[in-house]
């Protein structure tokens, strides 16, 4: 089991697809570090996490702890972004403090993910 | 998508004239403008610029944190005034 950043990467898949577990990193940015750490190679036969040597797991290490804000520095930095919109007094801010939809969206009906699960109002059909 | 960086920031030109004249000369007048869309830029700062909310032009102090955004985003264009409450709508029936 190989270890980056706190989060364990799945033995069986390939290391391209084992990588997209951890917060920041999608396939093509997997990809992208596959590359920068010389292991194109290694994603063309598809290797398993489970067979990389130690060479390519430091090598792997060395890139991620380097190029990226990954894990919980992009939660950091994302929360950051959200609290200075809250504080410089922007619409965007306001929505985030009221809990709504930011950009726009209709708020009539939808918007669950938001404002949470349904509260029923009596008396609204009539 | 966002803008290319080759055509720099958009500032109505009316309102960066406004500004370069007004830092030349070094005067501070509250400029009412109706452009939103128009990004705040560093010469800016110390300014008040008068935004358009549909309605009348509200005041807007430009300080160094709200550089990059747009001027539209800090003025908001709807007024929501909670909904009546319960109680005061029997009130109101009688």
């Amino acid at each position: 089991m190989v270890r980056f950043l706190g989060r364990d990467l799945a033995n069986n898949k390939k290391i391209k697809y084992a990588l997209t577990a951890i917060y920041g990193i999608g396939l093509s940015r997997a990809k992208e570090i596959l590359e920068k750490a010389g292991l194109e190679n290694v994603d063309k036969e598809g290797v398993r996490t489970k067979d990389l040597s130690d060479e390519d797991i430091s090598n792997l290490r060395k890139v991620l702890e380097k190029d990226y804000q990954l894990e919980a520095d992009l939660y950091r930095l994302t929360n950051l972004n959200i609290k200075r919109l809250m504080e410089n007094g922007s619409i965007k801010g306001r929505r985030h403090r009221a809990g709504l939809p930011v950009r726009g969206q209709r708020t009539r009906t939808n918007g669950r993910t938001r404002r949470g699960g349904k509260k029923t109002v009596a008396g609204k059909n009539k | 998508m966002t803008r290319s960086f080759r055509k720099g920031p958009f500032i109505a030109y009316h309102l960066l004239q406004k500004i370069e004249k007004m830092n030349e000369t070094g005067t501070k007048k509250p400029i009412k403008t109706w452009s939103r869309s128009s990004m705040i830029i560093p010469s800016m700062i110390g300014h008040t610029i008068s935004v358009y909310n549909g309605k009348k032009h509200i005041p807007l102090f430009i300080s160094d944190q709200i550089i990059g955004h747009k001027l539209g985003e800090f003025i908001p264009t709807r007024n929501f005034r909670s909904h009546i409450k319960s109680s005061d709508r029997r009130l109101k029936k009688k």
